[in-house]
């Protein structure tokens, strides 16, 4: 595949709503072991409500899809899930803007700008252990692969995030919930680096099976 | 899980709508999920507005009416609220004096009601925030997400709600709201977990011979887990931390609050209360005002938490002004 549209962004849309689903309960323990327990509650929640309006959605150029999706899931997730994913999509559409389909590059320019947007709103760092530390090496990956093709590009961002999802885990939280723990949150891996790296699971699923 | 519930999905609406039904006189809920003041908007007044996740009742759709809120903003249980849930109680709410958002200090509530304000400024209202961040259980510093906002938020929407009720600006309320967050101190205990009934379990897990010291109101662990105390060695635990704190000293006056967490009888409150006022007249504080009873509960975990708050004047005076809401009620 050498360009991105909105049939594969609907795809991915799809693919992740579905694994949310499945791992609901996986997320809300995690979340339950050093959060409050509603991670898989409510990403579900929200995802599933842009599932409802995917069919309206790609009908828009990718800008306008992301959009929609970002505006979805800060109406419907809460916490602090929903503005950080909501931005992150939010960002992708401007990146996007009203092109109906882009080029790796331009993807990976999207993905950092989703990066940059997370950060912003989070005012998270490397090494806070939250979703930054699974997006950001992610995105690193990506753009350095981003040469190859979409699909290689994606299938190194994901095992990028998967690597910064467990590299986190024997850490100690410095934002979000599982900061109140201090070193009690060592050893229990984060729910928000484990929804991220499913999400680029899911994208890079969703751009194989095209 | 036993619960008097229809369907865990349906819990938050459904208890709103028997809000409304109970307390139509005082409130009533508009679109998306917002717990409006029934008289709203009052020209001219600063509106008072709160949120958070539901789960916590009565706060906050509880104390919503005359001399304290003007809406509430209940989310998903324990889950922030959404923005369009503030935008549409600033909206529903401003008279023109602009609106405070009193937000507990949560990093999703933060981030929400940061998003609604920008939208509300972007649409011509005057919109300030203060963050209550009263847990003594947590340590204050550049690696956490700060203190939890916990009991300290209920004296501070009933003093500031006084405050906008008798035409103070958006200025001297919110220097209020500040001042109160800078006196007020809390700690919270566990002796048993909520269920968060979408989750179906308890979030944690603990003995029956154990206690959660410094518990927050979503049961996240606090400062550690000890064994089962009598109600003077928690009294103790809990209040000690406060006292130093601060610090609280010698001549200060108080009010002194003892929360229920939902599952605690209120005779045991009434224990841990009389252990305060000893601890408090042994350090030679005056308990000037008191608080007993379940105001920011967490679901049906048993436990409590104390909180105290530094009283001047201005904050005695508007303590004692006339509420009138579903859960506060006085001089009216």
């Amino acid at each position: 595949m050498s360009t991105f549209d909105g049939p594969a962004m609907r795809r991915f849309l799809e693919a992740f709503a579905d694994r949310l689903r499945e791992r609901r309960e996986e997320l809300t323990q995690l979340d339950s072991a050093i959060g409050d327990a509603d991670h898989g509650i409510n990403m579900d929640r929200g995802f599933s409500a842009v599932r409802a309006k995917l069919d309206e959605l790609v009908e828009a150029d990718l800008g306008g899809f992301a959009k929609g999706v970002g505006m979805t899931l800060i109406s419907t997730v809460g916490g602090a899930s929903g503005p950080l994913y909501g931005t992150f999509f939010l960002r992708l559409a401007t990146s996007f803007s009203d092109r109906a389909s882009v080029t790796p590059q331009e993807l990976g320019q999207a993905l950092r700008a989703g990066l940059d947007g997370v950060r912003q709103r989070g005012k998270a760092e490397l090494d806070d252990k939250t979703m930054v530390d699974a997006m950001s090496p992610a995105v690193d990956a990506y753009e350095a692969a981003s040469g190859d093709g979409i699909g290689p590009a994606l299938t190194a961002a994901a095992m990028a995030a998967a690597e910064g999802r467990d590299r986190i885990t024997p850490l100690v939280a410095r934002k979000g919930r599982a900061s109140y723990l201090g070193e009690r949150a060592a050893n229990h891996q984060d729910p928000g680096a484990t929804s991220t790296t499913i999400l680029f699971e899911s994208l890079r699923d969703a751009v194989a099976e095209s | 899980m036993k619960k008097l519930m229809n369907a865990a999905d349906d819990m938050v609406d459904e208890a709103l709508a028997g809000m409304t039904a109970a307390h139509g006189d005082l409130l009533r809920v508009i679109e998306p999920n917002v717990v409006v003041r029934a008289d709203a908007p009052r020209q001219g007044k600063v509106g008072v507005i709160s949120g958070g996740g539901s789960g916590h009742e009565p706060m906050h759709g509880g104390f919503v009416g005359l001399g304290m809120l003007d809406a509430a903003c209940p989310g998903a249980v324990f889950t922030s609220p959404v923005p369009d849930q503030m935008l549409a109680a600033t909206k529903a709410v401003d008279g023109g004096a602009g609106v405070l958002h009193i937000v507990k200090n949560y990093t999703g509530d933060i981030m929400n009601f940061e998003l609604a304000a920008e939208l509300a400024q972007a649409d011509g209202i005057e919109v300030t925030a203060v963050v209550i961040a009263d847990d003594v259980a947590v340590k204050d510093s550049l690696y956490t997400a700060g203190r939890r906002g916990v009991g300290g938020t209920v004296l501070a929407e009933k003093i500031v709600g006084a405050a906008a009720e008798e035409g103070q600006d958006l200025a001297a309320v919110t220097a209020l709201c500040q001042r109160v967050q800078d006196n007020v101190r809390s700690m919270g205990i566990a002796l048993s977990s909520s269920t968060v009934p979408a989750a179906g379990k308890p979030t944690f897990e603990i003995g029956d011979d154990e206690m959660e010291v410094g518990v927050g109101i979503h049961g996240e662990p606090g400062r550690e887990r000890r064994k089962m105390g009598s109600a003077d060695e928690i009294t103790e635990a809990l209040l000690t931390p406060i006292l130093d704190d601060l610090p609280f000293s010698s001549g200060d006056r108080v009010l002194a609050f003892v929360n229920g967490m939902g599952g605690t009888p209120l005779i045991e409150l009434y224990v841990v209360y009389n252990k305060v006022a000893q601890m408090c007249a042994d350090r030679g504080l005056t308990i000037e005002r008191n608080l007993v009873g379940s105001y920011i509960t967490s679901l049906e975990m048993a436990g409590c938490s104390i909180t105290l708050l530094k009283l001047d004047d201005e904050m005695t005076r508007l303590w004692d002004a006339p509420v009138n809401t579903a859960a506060l009620r006085w001089g009216v």
